[in-house]
C-alpha cells in the first residue's frame, strides 16, 4: 500500500496514471485496480484526495430525470446512481432514498412540470409524477406560502461525497496503486508521435509520457486526464488542442444546523425556467440542511470564496421556499465549482494515438456518474490500449467498509457493542457531531490518512458541527498533530 | 443496551452554574445529586480562562473552576466527566455516552446548565475563502492554555467587549502581535480603563470600530481580512489569525431535543424566576438561559435553583401556566422571561442591539404599566442592562404576554 505526500517519486514508469484524485480519478483508480496487476499510479495536486470540486457540491444521488436525453451524461448517471447505490450499501456509505420536489411556485413552473416529466420517460425514469399544491403542502408542511404543485421524483437520493471518493481511494491503493500526493503535473512529455498521420492502431510506440511535477518525473504508458477544472489545461500539455474550455460555474451553499432538519422531508428542487436554474433545499445524511447552490460563471479556477452577496441571494430565496429554516443557526459555508464547458455533455475523448484519455466536463453530477464513468473509460482504455494493456483479468477488490459519517445509520456513540470492545468509541470529543477518539484515531491510521484537520473533518466530522471548533477544535488539534501532523502513518 | 439507572436530580453541565447547584442541592439533602460533563474535566469554560477576574478574590478560571468541583465533591454530588447527555427517552430521562458504554438515566428532576458558545465565522455569515487561522475565543483559550499549541504571527480580534479583550490577553501569552481589535460598534464595550491599556499599552493594540468583517482571505493560511467601515470604506488588514469574540449563543440542542420551549430573545430555555421551564421538572440555569453573564451570575444561578428543585421533590406543583415576558427593539433579549404566579424575581437581565444613553425601562401588559425605571448610565451592545423585578406581583396570569422596552 503506497501513499506519498512528499520525497521523490518512483522511477520505474507505470502502465497508466490517472491525473488527479477528485471522485472521478478515484473511481478510475479503482476501477483499473480491479482489473490486472498493472501498475497504476493516482497523481494529485492537493495534499488530500477529494480536495476540489469533490467535497464541495450538494451531495445528491441523482436519478438523471432531468440530463439531457441521449447524452452521455444522462446514460451515466443513470448507470452511475445504480453503481453506486449498490457500492454504497456495501461499503456502508450512507445514502438515504429521500426523494426530491420540483416544487412550482408560478404558473411558468407549473407549466413546467408536463414537459419535466415527459423529460424523466425519456430518460427512462418512470417513478415521476406530477403532484397538486395540496400533496405538496402534506408532504412538506413547512413550505412557504404559495407552491402551486411539483413534480415527484422519488429516486433522488443523498449520500456522503466524502467517504465515496475516500471508498473508492482506499480500494484502490489497497489494491497497490501508487497514490501521489502534493503533485501537481506541470509538465507532460508525450511519447513519440506515430509517423502515419490518422493511423490510430499504433499500440506498439515505445516511449512514456514523462509527466513533471514539482516531487519529481513520472513515467506512464498510458495517461488518463481526470483533473477536473484544470482537464483543458492538462489537454493542451499533452495534445496542445483541445475539445474544450472550462469555465469555473460557482455554487455557493449555506449549510444549516441539524435543529432545521425536521423542516424538511425532501430534496426541494427548483423547476428550471427560462430565468435560470434557481436554489435547492436539501438534507444531508448528516443531518443537516442545504440551501443553494448559486450558478456563477467565472473565470478563476481557484474562486472558492464565498460572497455577500452569494449568501444574501440564497437567504432571500431560502425564505421563499422553507421560511423556518432562515431561524436557524448556520453551522457552514461554502462555495464549490463546477467544471462547466461550452458543450452540453461530458467530454471524455480518447486519443488512442496519444495513450491519453481526457474525462473533462464532468459539471453537476461527477459524483453520481463516478462509478459509471469509470467503467466507461476503463473500456476506452482497453479499446485504444488493445494487447498492450490486458484488461480482460478481473482482479480481485476487497470490500472496504467505511466509517459511518450518516445519521440514519448508527454512528459509534450509539453502540454499545462497539464501546463494550473499545471505550475510546464511548469517549466524545466533538460534541456538536458526536465524534469519538476512536473514529479520529482510526481516521489518522487510514489507508488514505488525511493530511490537514480539513481532511480530517471530512473523515469524520470532527470540528464540523455547529461551534466550529469552539468546545473541540484544540483538543482535536492535539489528537491530529499528535499523530504526527499530516499521517505519521504514512 | 443502555444500563437503565436512576438519581433524584441529574445536572447537565459542570460547568460554574451545574456545579453550584449541585453542591447546594447535595448540602441541604436533595437525595442523590449527578452531575454529567462531556468534557474530560468539570468547570466548563472557566477551565480555560487563565485570567483572573473569577468569583469575588481575584482567582483565576481554572482555581475558581476547582474550587467549584471541589465544593460540589465536598458534599457528595457525584460529578461524572467524559459522559454526555446525548437525547431524551422520555420527559425527565435522558441517554447518555461515556467510556464505559450507554446509559439511560431517569431523575426526578432535570437541571440543564449547558452553558453557552460563541457564534463562529460561519454561523456569522462571513464570506471568503476557508483558511487556517479562524479561531473564537473558547477555541483559542484551549488551544494556548490546555495544550500549548502555536497560533500564528499576527491576529485580528473581532469584538470590545469583556471576552475580546481576553482573547487580545491570550494571544499576547501565546506571543501573536495584534494588529487591531475590531467592532461594528462606535466604541469598546469594556471599562474606559481597561480600553485604554490595550490601546496605548505596552503593545498598543488600535481599536477599529464602525467596522465589520467582511471577508476572509488567503488560501490555505488566512493571509488577511476585508474590513468594511460604515461609511462604505473598505481595508484589508493583513493577518494570519482572525479571532471572533462573543456573539453568544446558548447551547440549547439538548433543551430543543426535549422539546422544552425556547425564549425567541435569548435562544435559550424560556425559565421563570425559580428557573422553571415550560417542562415540567425540567429546570434551567446558567449561560444556558442567557447568554453570556459573568461566572458569578451563572454560580448564583446554581445556588438559587437548588430552592425550586427542592420544592418541586417535595411537592411536585409547577406552574400550570406562565405569561411570557417579551424585550421589544431595540432592546435583544431579558431573562428570566417567564412570569409565573406567586415567583418573585431578584431582577431581570436584558441586552440591547444599539446604544441607549441612560433609557427608561418600561414594562407593560395588556397596555397597562407595570414599572418604569431609568437606567442611570449609557448602555452599549453585550453589557448587562438590569431591571428590578419587584413589579411581578401586579402580573395578570391571565393576560397576555409582558412586554419590557425602552420608553
Ligand atoms: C455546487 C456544486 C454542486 C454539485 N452537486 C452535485 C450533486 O448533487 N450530485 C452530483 O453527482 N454531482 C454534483 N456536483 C458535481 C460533482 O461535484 C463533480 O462533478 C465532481 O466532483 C467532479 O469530480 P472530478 O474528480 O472530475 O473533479 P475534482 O473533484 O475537481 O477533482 C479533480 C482533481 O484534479 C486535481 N488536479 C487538477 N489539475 C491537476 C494537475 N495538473 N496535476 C495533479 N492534479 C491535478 C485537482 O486538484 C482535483 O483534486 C456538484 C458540483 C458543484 C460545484
Ligand atoms: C471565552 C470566555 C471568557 C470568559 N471570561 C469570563 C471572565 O473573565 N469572568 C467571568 O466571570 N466570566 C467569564 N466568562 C463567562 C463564564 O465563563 C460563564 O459565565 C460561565 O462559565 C457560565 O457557566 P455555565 O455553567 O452556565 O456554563 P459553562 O461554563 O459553559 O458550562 C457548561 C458545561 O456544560 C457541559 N455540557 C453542555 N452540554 C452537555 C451535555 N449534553 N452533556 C454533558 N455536558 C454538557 C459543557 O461541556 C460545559 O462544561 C467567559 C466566557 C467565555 C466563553
Amino acid at each position: 500500500m503506497t501513499v506519498t505526500t512528499r520525497g521523490p517519486l518512483p522511477s520505474e514508469p507505470y502502465d497508466v496514471t490517472v491525473v488527479g484524485a477528485g471522485v472521478v480519478g478515484c473511481a478510475i483508480a479503482r476501477e483499473l485496480a480491479g482489473h490486472h496487476p498493472l501498475r497504476i499510479a493516482l497523481v494529485e495536486a492537493s495534499g488530500d484526495v477529494g480536495d476540489g470540486t469533490s467535497k464541495a457540491n450538494t451531495a445528491i444521488l441523482h436519478t438523471g430525470f432531468d440530463a439531457v436525453p441521449g447524452s452521455l451524461e444522462a446514460r451515466l448517471v443513470r448507470e452511475g446512481r445504480r453503481l453506486l447505490a449498490a457500492y454504497a450499501a456495501e461499503s456502508g456509505i450512507p445514502v438515504e432514498p429521500v426523494g426530491a420536489l420540483l416544487v412550482a411556485w408560478d404558473e411558468e413552473q407549473l407549466a413546467a412540470l408536463p414537459s419535466l416529466l415527459k423529460k424523466a420517460e425519456a430518460n427512462d425514469y418512470h417513478e415521476a409524477r406530477i403532484i397538486g399544491a395540496a400533496e405538496v403542502r402534506s408532504g412538506e408542511p413547512h413550505l412557504g406560502e404559495g407552491a402551486l404543485g411539483a413534480l415527484e421524483v422519488p429516486g433522488e437520493s443523498i449520500i456522503c461525497p466524502w467517504t465515496t471518493t475516500l471508498a473508492y481511494a482506499t480500494q484502490a491503493v489497497r489494491a497497490g496503486v501508487d497514490l501521489h500526493l502534493n503533485c501537481k503535473v506541470e509538465e507532460v512529455s508525450a511519447p513519440p508521435q506515430p509517423d502515419v498521420p490518422g493511423h490510430h492502431e499504433q499500440p506498439d510506440i515505445p516511449g512514456h509520457h514523462e509527466l513533471t511535477t514539482p516531487r519529481g518525473v513520472i513515467r506512464t504508458r498510458h495517461l488518463i486526464n481526470a483533473a477536473g477544472l484544470h482537464a483543458d489545461a492538462l489537454d493542451q500539455l499533452v495534445l496542445g488542442r483541445g475539445e474544450f474550455t472550462v469555465t469555473p460555474r460557482r455554487g455557493q451553499l449555506i449549510v444549516f444546523d441539524k435543529l432545521a432538519r425536521d423542516l424538511v422531508n425532501h430534496i426541494l428542487l427548483p423547476v428550471p425556467t427560462a430565468l435560470g436554474k434557481g436554489v435547492l433545499v436539501s438534507p444531508t445524511v448528516y443531518g443537516n440542511v442545504l440551501l443553494g447552490p448559486t450558478a456563477e460563471d467565472l473565470d478563476d479556477k481557484t474562486a472558492t470564496a464565498t460572497t455577500r452577496d452569494g449568501l444574501a441571494g440564497l437567504r432571500a430565496k431560502g425564505r421563499r421556499i422553507l421560511p423556518s429554516l432562515l431561524d436557524e443557526e448556520v453551522t457552514a459555508v461554502y462555495a464549490g465549482l463546477r467544471a462547466a464547458t461550452e458543450h452540453d455533455d461530458y467530454q471524455i475523448h480518447s486519443t488512442p494515438e496519444m495513450r491519453y484519455i481526457t474525462v473533462g466536463g464532468i459539471r453537476s453530477t461527477g459524483l453520481t456518474a463516478s462509478m459509471a464513468i469509470a467503467e466507461y473509460v476503463v473500456g476506452l482504455l482497453a479499446d485504444a490500449a488493445g494487447p498492450d494493456l490486458d484488461l480482460t483479468v478481473a482482479g480481485n477488490l476487497d470490500p472496504v467498509r467505511m466509517p459511518n459519517l450518516g445519521e440514519s445509520f448508527p454512528r459509534p456513540y450509539q453502540r454499545a457493542d462497539l464501546i463494550a470492545t473499545d471505550s475510546a468509541y464511548g469517549s466524545i470529543v466533538c460534541h456538536c457531531e458526536r465524534v469519538t477518539r476512536g473514529e479520529i484515531r482510526d481516521a489518522l491510521i487510514s489507508t488514505v490518512p488525511p493530511g490537514s484537520l480539513d481532511g480530517l473533518r471530512r473523515r469524520t466530522r470532527a470540528r464540523g458541527g455547529r461551534c466550529q471548533g469552539f468546545y473541540c477544535g484544540a483538543a482535536v488539534r492535539e489528537l491530529f498533530e499528535g499523530w504526527g501532523g499530516s499521517g505519521a502513518a504514512r | 443496551m443502555r444500563r437503565q439507572r436512576h438519581v433524584d436530580v441529574l445536572v447537565v453541565g459542570a460547568g460554574p452554574a451545574g456545579l453550584a447547584a449541585a453542591a447546594r442541592l447535595s448540602a441541604s439533602g436533595a437525595g442523590t445529586v449527578e452531575v454529567l460533563e462531556r468534557e474530560a474535566r468539570a468547570g466548563g469554560v472557566p477551565r480555560h480562562c487563565r485570567h483572573r477576574g473569577f468569583g469575588r478574590w481575584g482567582v483565576t478560571g481554572p482555581q475558581y473552576a476547582e474550587n467549584l468541583v471541589e465544593a460540589a465533591l465536598g458534599v457528595g454530588a457525584a460529578v461524572r466527566t467524559g459522559v454526555t447527555a446525548t437525547g431524551w427517552d422520555g420527559p425527565l430521562s435522558l441517554d447518555t455516552t461515556g467510556p464505559h458504554g450507554l446509559e439511560r438515566i431517569t431523575a426526578r428532576a432535570v437541571l440543564l446548565a449547558t452553558g453557552a458558545r460563541e457564534r463562529p465565522r460561519t454561523a456569522r455569515l462571513v464570506p471568503g475563502t476557508r483558511p487556517a487561522g479562524v479561531f473564537t475565543t473558547g477555541e483559542l483559550q484551549q488551544a494556548i492554555h490546555l495544550y500549548g499549541q502555536e497560533i500564528g504571527g499576527r491576529a485580528v480580534v473581532v469584538g470590545a467587549e469583556p471576552v475580546s479583550y481576553e482573547a487580545l490577553s491570550a494571544l499576547r501569552r501565546a506571543g501573536v502581535r495584534v494588529a487591531a481589535l475590531v467592532t461594528e460598534e462606535t466604541r469598546a464595550q469594556v471599562g474606559r480603563a481597561r480600553a485604554t491599556t490595550a490601546r496605548l499599552g505596552i503593545a498598543g493594540v488600535p481599536l477599529v470600530t464602525g467596522a465589520v468583517v467582511a471577508e476572509l482571505l488567503g488560501r490555505g493560511r488566512l493571509s488577511g481580512v476585508r474590513l468594511r467601515h460604515h461609511d462604505g470604506r473598505q481595508a484589508v488588514l493583513a493577518c494570519d489569525t482572525v479571532v471572533f469574540t462573543g456573539d453568544f449563543i446558548p447551547d440549547h440542542e439538548l433543551a430543543r431535543r426535549g422539546g422544552v420551549s425556547l425564549d425567541p430573545g435569548t435562544r435559550g430555555p424560556a425559565v421563570d424566576g425559580s428557573f422553571r421551564t415550560a417542562s415540567p421538572g425540567i429546570f434551567a440555569v446558567g449561560n444556558g438561559v442567557h447568554a453570556a453573564e459573568p461566572a458569578r451570575v451563572a454560580a448564583g444561578e446554581g445556588e438559587r435553583v437548588a430552592e425550586s428543585v427542592g420544592a418541586w421533590l417535595e411537592d411536585a406543583a409547577w406552574p400550570a401556566q406562565a405569561v411570557s415576558l417579551l424585550a421589544d427593539a431595540p432592546l435583544r433579549w431579558v431573562a428570566p422571561n417567564r412570569l409565573a404566579p406567586n415567583t418573585p424575581v431578584p431582577r431581570f437581565v436584558l441586552r440591547t442591539t444599539e446604544p441607549l444613553f441612560r433609557p427608561v425601562l418600561e414594562v407593560t401588559q395588556n397596555g397597562r404599566r407595570l414599572h418604569s425605571e431609568r437606567v442611570r448610565r449609557r448602555v452599549l451592545p453585550n453589557q448587562g442592562v438590569y431591571l428590578a423585578g419587584g413589579w411581578v406581583g401586579g402580573v395578570d396570569a391571565e393576560g397576555e404576554a409582558v412586554r419590557v422596552a425602552v420608553g
